[in-house]
């Protein structure tokens, strides 16, 4: 089975591509032109004209919510919101029920997705036992299982001592650590940003050094192991100052960014309203100038959603009682080229869709993320011009948890092709 | 406020959530009708038939005994019949949501909600998704709008007004509502306000909400109109945040030594229950200078002049 994409923009960041030309694919792998020897009519043909074609984009910060939460996600419907976000591989957190803190439970969501879900779906594991921080996962079984990285996401590890020895194990078994950077004692019961809103409003502040003093540890942590170290969804801007020191002094630690970080500040929470209620919190204008400098200079070099859905009766309570967490990978694209590339001109499309492909599959060691020959033919088509409206209610999600239902976006993947067959088209 | 000003405007609110979503207008116009159920106060049989007919809950989440006979009792001198539900006897402990409890509350024909809850925002919450009128009694460390209009209340009714007046609000402010509510109050009708306290309970983010926050006491004293005095708390969740009673009655607790720097016509308020030599010596709670049963009377006021309020506007 030959295709070929006509005619589209292909920006292949890995091998220095950006140019118009056709794409071929045969069998489910990217093929040199050349190679297409079939009679044009047996060549299925895609029109790109006018569009990027990218590497599959990858998402490495993903709660699909099996086992154990059916009824805010499933692998199946979670898979399916990643396709229609443009999104060809999801990682996905360990902080499901049972907790992936085990082969079996790795095996088991492997084996899921094979069976239903329309992307690839990559599964981290859990850097302690039960996610409590007192002892270590076992993390080269995990490994043998196919984990891709070891995190506590959604928890912190609170215990340097433990950390160390995790950074030091997941070395030798070659995984990335990532690390969702919270210290309990700072946060304590935050539930917003520590600001104007938060003393306005009376809600519990959550200081930006309850991130950055972790960020910090990591930082010594991963020159101490010579390990990476990962920071999840950077929030604050003192994070962003701190990784930029360390990375010039050669530390192996890298920094993510989610979408709402840049698109919102706190005072979207001055209703109350919890689709604004995430973790770590929406932060103030500086922290999003921050941000943007850290986006701009490579400090942060990978984006990603940070989708955790929660049902709509789950949300519906009390600021302080909702739990933390907005869906997202329907509108981190958009969200990202409408911001990044077109309103504040951060950088330019082709940094974008690095920071989507080439690095997330560097920091995983897996061969996605570009368009090279002999690898698996997984492949975005973006419109970056396309004006849109979000609307939560045709989401592919279960939950509808978003702050963005109604915006108005400029730049959508319109067709998302995972080992040379369509798992999605607008 | 002359009764022109009264008729200039119209409430129009079902619910009171806050004193910071009220006009300086409305906060008068509801004082001015709470000098009108003062009076019913004096009167031999203290009851109007304002609310006769309507049901009014008392919905507390959290514990309170003080605001709820307040409430319990103003609504019962409008004639409303008044159930009391409390978060021990709620299905809120066999794990229903507030949503939900709320919804039943309205579906057994409940016309006025008083909520008062631990968490901030949680009668906006309610508001937004119910026709009965939801009055807050106090939510989180966000807002206690009638204990604000009752504080204001009093100040006007023994200094004849509020703008211009210094008033220095003393204590735990970070946790508090109480400030909160009071600090909205006192600046949009003109007052001055001074935030003191120690420095972990009393952030300078506050400057922002355009008030002056100082760590000096005796400064301050000589200069203050008014001084209300907040109930210091050094139970399990405070003892991070200053090392002692002791140390707290040494920078901040109103003694006699300290009080003779106040003005002599300086008024001394407090929200309660007070802690008898903490917060204030006990002599000086008691004494000349001190309103605070005056601002007990006039809670019931301010309560039956917003439930009359609120509760009168028609709903959808």
């Amino acid at each position: 089975m030959s295709t070929v994409i006509r005619n589209g923009r292909i920006i292949d960041p890995a091998n220095k591509r950006d140019e118009v030309a056709d794409l071929a694919m045969i069998d489910g792998r990217i093929v040199d032109l050349s190679e297409i020897r079939t009679s044009p009519s047996e060549i299925d043909e895609i029109d790109a004209t006018n569009l990027i074609v990218c590497p599959g984009l990858i998402d490495l910060h993903v709660h699909l919510r099996e086992p154990g939460f059916g009824w805010k996600e499933t692998i199946e419907s979670g898979a399916r919101a990643a396709a229609a976000g443009g999104f060809t591989t999801i990682v996905c957190m360990p902080n499901t029920s049972p907790i992936a803190d085990s082969p079996s439970t790795i095996a088991w969501i492997k084996d899921r997705a094979a069976e239903v879900a329309c992307v690839n779906v990559l599964p981290t594991g859990a850097i302690s036992k039960g996610l409590m921080g007192e002892e270590l996962a076992p993390i080269s079984s995990l490994g043998q299982a196919g984990v891709v990285a070891i995190t506590d996401d959604g928890r912190c590890v609170q215990n340097n001592e433990l950390m160390r020895r995790a950074v030091e194990y997941a070395r030798m078994v070659g995984l990335p650590v990532f690390d969702h950077c919270q210290d309990y004692n700072l946060v304590g019961t935050g539930v917003v940003h520590e600001g104007y809103w938060s003393t306005l409003l009376g809600l519990p502040g959550w200081p930006s050094a309850g991130e950055e003093a972790i960020v910090m540890r990591n930082v010594l942590l991963a020159e101490l192991c010579d390990h990476h170290i990962h920071c999840q969804h950077i929030s604050a801007a003192g994070s962003v100052r701190i990784l930029r020191e360390a990375q010039a002094r050669g530390v192996r630690i890298s920094g993510e960014v989610c979408p709402h970080h840049l698109a919102l500040t706190d005072d979207a929470i001055q209703n109350f309203d919890t689709n604004f209620k995430m973790n770590p919190p929406l932060r103030g204008k500086e922290d999003v100038t921050a941000l943007l400098e850290g986006i701009a200079d490579g400090t942060l070099g990978i984006l990603a959603s940070d989708h955790a859905p929660h049902a709509k009766f789950e949300k519906e309570v009390e600021f302080d009682a909702a739990p933390f967490g907005i869906v997202g990978l329907e509108t981190e694209l958009g969200l990202f080229i409408d911001l990044l590339v077109h309103k504040k001109k951060t950088i330019d499309l082709p940094r974008l869709i690095e920071m989507f492909t080439v690095n997330p599959a560097r920091l995983l060691q897996i061969e996605a993320g570009t368009l090279s020959p002999g690898r698996t033919a997984d492949v975005t088509l973006i419109d970056p011009e396309l004006e849109w409206t979000f609307d939560a209610s045709a989401s592919q999600s279960i939950s509808r948890n978003t702050p963005f239902d109604g915006w108005k976006l400029k730049g959508r993947a319109v067709r998302t092709i995972v080992s040379g067959q369509t798992a999605w088209k607008l | 406020m002359t009764e022109q000003s009264k008729s200039a405007l119209r409430w129009q609110r079902k619910d009171l959530l806050g004193i910071r979503e009220l006009s300086a207008e409305e906060i008068t116009f509801i004082l001015d009708t709470a000098d009108a159920f003062k009076e019913v106060g004096t009167r031999e049989i203290k009851k109007v038939p304002a609310l006769r007919g309507k049901t009014l809950v008392n919905f507390f989440v959290e514990p309170s005994t003080r605001t709820r006979t307040s409430f319990e009792i103003a609504a019962i001198r409008l004639s409303a019949d008044v159930i009391n539900i409390s978060a021990s006897a709620s299905s809120l402990t066999k794990g229903e949501t507030l949503k939900d409890t709320a919804k039943i509350l309205e579906a057994n024909h409940a016309d006025i909600i008083v909520l008062r809850h631990s968490s901030s925002g949680a009668p906006q919450f309610l508001a937004e998704r119910l026709t009965s009128s939801i009055i807050n009694a106090g939510d989180g460390a966000h807002e206690h709008p009638t204990q604000a209009l009752l504080d204001l209340y009093t100040i006007r009714e023994r200094k004849g007004a509020v703008a211009g007046l210094h008033v220095v609000i003393v204590g735990d402010i970070l946790f508090s509502r109480v400030a909160r509510s009071n600090i909205f109050g006192l600046l949009k009708l003109g007052a001055r306000v001074t935030l003191v306290g120690p420095s972990t309970l009393v952030p300078r983010e506050f400057e922002k909400l355009g008030v002056t926050v100082s760590y000096d006491i005796d400064e301050i004293l000589p200069t203050a109109d008014v001084v209300n005095l907040l109930r210091i708390q050094h139970e399990r969740q405070r003892k991070e945040y200053f090392p002692g009673i002791g140390e707290y009655i040494r920078l901040f607790g109103l003694t006699k030594d300290r009080a003779k720097r106040l003005k002599p016509d300086c008024l001394i308020m407090h929200p309660g229950p007070i802690n008898r030599g903490v917060e204030i010596d006990s002599e000086l709670a008691d004494g000349a200078q001190s309103v605070i049963l005056d601002q007990v009377t006039n809670g019931l006021a301010i309560r039956m002049a917003v439930l009359y309020l609120c509760g009168g506007i028609a709903t959808p």
